[in-house]
């Protein structure tokens, strides 16, 4: 049977995403890589491994949109463009009934976006043009302190003595890291202290009306994040399911809201009778 | 790929007119200069130029140099030089691209204008502080340089109301430079002259505004960035009958396109204010992007900075003090907050861009909540995009993009 799908393509400047759905809004398959210097080739291996794991074909796709830092590399398929702005907040109208402020942290930028009660945008956001506080950021710690990326959360969960940076700037924070090295801190304590500094940056950037969520690569792989950023802010901060994914799956929405339901329908009705 | 149709402005068909004016101009004033015909004198943009057209003087203004160094994209090779003398890249890009141009003996003027080899050397420099404290350092720079004076008036700063104190205080600024340019220029000022050429500068100054003002029809019939070329005039010829005789043909022009219903932008989908300086050195690609995203950036602070309402030959000397002290630049930030309030009806805006200029906190309304209490007040949204005038390393161009894409996406959804 003939499923019509509707991909999102999010090409970030670090990470790939592409999410699948179906006219329901449910992600059927998704995929994850590094962005790398051919997006277009890395966007086309993440549309094939999304639709592998969503049990469809090329086919099937009724419409894709893409978005994020190369949203116009994508040239398999005639694919709107959106920003991540437009397609964080497509996602966050479609999670969220209340006001929320979405919080991501990318590869190079941050966002801060405001929707209100009923979706829409009311402000957004997004970092000067400044690595403080990105996921470049920490890759940089990481590479500075040759520690995995991925073990970064286990590491900042064992502190027990928090140091704290002090710089806006990414470069002078590296100095300070490897002070506290020269002066014996523990390593724990520092990558904690790398995490505060995150979120220091981020917090600052807006205020936060409503319920706060936080999205993006950085607090998917780094969950300890969003708790510290809930104490730092004195208040909840909601950790939704495949946070890296919201701007691919905001871009899929916006595949699925441009396509006319009636000829969605006759596809469907036309799967099943031909399928 | 996922790129659609682009879309440009459309070209203003005076603008052979305009620049036949303004190669005129730079080649009289490079003949005063080389010929020793007629004094030249350097003026800040809003300094007391009438008073140096009535004394015959060739006016240079430095901040239209500037602009041009920074529109060819010269500006950021040079400023490097300026730096290396002392001059902090954090300080007026327009005064260290200006500076290093001179310190590497570059300027546009020669290449435009085939026969010019250098800016005209002055006889004499003249600032107003109206703009800011940087213009005065400029010329101090200069006449040490050079060996000639730097003369001007030292405006006062956050004026809420123009008062008569205020214009007593600048009247006698300007009257005090009167004998030394008198000394320089070897004539007696003629004040039927002065009066003339205030009226001039009058003249021009409505027509100016006529012309921004035929961007309240829907579609507008021109943007910012034709504004920030088509002012040209304004700045370095007002007080002259050529600058007036241009307004004409330009509103003209304008007029027409309103009658047949053209916009500058086809299809004209949301209308936006710019506030702040423009980056010389992106016009064209800040042009595009909006166009293509079908907005028109139509009114602005800055090419509104040319509109001096209190021009009066029959008092020359004291309006032109009052023409410059209610310069918006000069202003309170209450008063620029009703001013821009004014603008968001006038010209029926749906979004503001602040433009945040690295090197210009001075013409940067963005650094104090203004944004946040316009919008509270108006319910227009606002984005800050952090930029600079003429030094391109302070720029991120896809940030600018993706954040100009992002405020026409969410002006288009809020509707």
């Amino acid at each position: 049977m003939k499923t019509p799908v509707f991909v999102g393509i999010d090409i970030g400047s670090s990470r790939t995403k592409v999410a699948v759905i179906d006219a329901d809004r449910r992600l059927l398959g998704h995929s994850v890589r590094k962005s790398g210097t051919n997006f277009s080739a890395t966007a086309s291996t993440c549309l094939g491994e999304s639709l592998e794991t969503a049990g469809a074909r090329r086919e099937e796709i009724v419409h894709a949109v893409s978005t994020g830092y190369g949203r116009t590399n994508v040239d398999f398929v005639a694919a709107k463009s959106k920003t991540e702005i437009g397609c964080l907040s497509r996602w966050g109208r479609d999670r969220f009934s209340e006001a929320i402020t979405i919080i991501d942290i990318g590869g190079q930028d941050n966002k801060v976006i405001k929707l209100d009660g009923e979706g829409r945008r009311a402000s957004f956001k997004m970092n000067r043009k400044c690595a403080a506080g990105t996921g470049a950021f920490l890759e940089e710690m990481s590479l500075r302190l040759d520690i995995p990326l991925e073990a970064m959360d286990a590491l900042a969960r064992e502190s027990t003595e928090m140091v704290k940076l002090g710089s806006y700037c990414t470069v002078f924070s590296a100095t300070e890291v490897l002070e506290n090295i020269r002066h014996g801190k523990k390593v724990p304590d520092i990558v904690k202290g790398l995490f505060y500094s995150v979120i220091k940056r981020v917090l600052e950037m807006d205020s936060h009306d409503g319920q706060v969520v936080m999205t993006g690569g950085v607090v998917a792989h780094n969950p300890y994040i969003v708790e510290m950023a809930g104490e730092m802010a004195g208040r909840p901060v909601v950790l939704p399911e495949y946070p890296q994914l919201a701007g691919a799956i905001g871009a899929a929405l916006y595949a699925l809201d441009e396509t006319d339901p009636i000829g969605v329908r006759n596809q469907i009705s036309a799967g099943e009778t031909h399928g | 790929m996922a790129e659609e149709k682009k879309t440009t402005r459309k070209k203003i068909q005076a603008a052979d007119t305009m620049n036949k004016i303004m190669s005129d101009y730079f080649y009289e004033l490079n003949d005063a200069a080389t010929t020793g015909k007629r004094k030249v004198a350097w003026c800040t943009s809003v300094g007391p130029a009438e008073l140096l057209q009535a004394l015959g003087f060739a006016v240079h203004f430095p901040e239209n140099h500037a602009a041009m160094l920074g529109a060819t994209r010269m500006s950021t090779d040079l400023i490097p030089a300026a730096n290396a003398i002392g001059y902090s890249p954090d300080i007026c890009s327009y005064l260290t691209a200006d500076i290093g141009a001179y310190l590497k003996g570059i300027t546009p003027l020669a290449k435009a204008y085939p026969g010019i080899q250098s800016v005209p050397k002055p006889d004499v420099l003249v600032y107003n502080t109206n703009q800011c404290r940087d213009v005065q350092d400029w010329m101090a720079w200069y006449s040490k340089k050079l060996g000639v004076p730097a003369i001007g008036v030292t405006s006062p700063k956050n004026v809420n109301e123009v008062t008569d104190a205020h214009i007593d205080d600048v009247t006698r600024q300007i009257e005090a430079l009167v004998p030394t340019l008198e000394g320089i220029a070897g004539v007696k000022l003629d004040m039927a002259r002065l009066r003339e050429t205030v009226n001039l500068s009058r003249e021009c100054t409505e027509l100016w505004k006529q012309v921004l003002e035929t961007a309240k029809a829907s579609p507008a019939p021109l943007t910012f960035f034709d504004g920030t070329i088509h002012m040209g005039p304004a700045v370095v010829l007002r007080g002259t009958q050529r600058a007036v005789d241009y307004y004409k043909v330009l509103l003209a022009e304008l007029e027409q396109r309103i009658r047949d219903g053209v916009g500058a932008v086809d299809g004209e989908t949301s209308r936006i204010y710019w506030e702040g300086m423009p980056v010389w050195g992106r016009l064209r690609q800040h042009s595009e992007l909006f166009a293509n995203l079908k907005s028109t950036v139509l009114a602005s602070t800055y090419c509104s900075s040319w509109i001096f309402p209190s021009f009066d030959g029959n008092d020359p000397i004291r309006s032109m003090a009052k023409a410059y002290l209610e310069l918006f630049i000069v202003r309170s930030d209450r008063y620029k907050e009703e001013y821009i309030k004014e603008m968001i009806g006038k010209f029926r805006i749906d979004g503001i861009i602040y433009h945040d200029a690295k090197t210009c906190p001075y013409n940067s309304n963005s650094r104090y909540g203004l944004p946040g209490r316009v919008e509270a007040d108006t319910g227009v949204p606002s984005l800050v995009i952090s930029g600079d005038l003429n030094d391109l390393r302070c720029i991120s161009d896809e940030q600018t993009k993706t954040n100009v894409e992002a405020f026409i996406e969410q002006i288009a959804e809020g509707r």
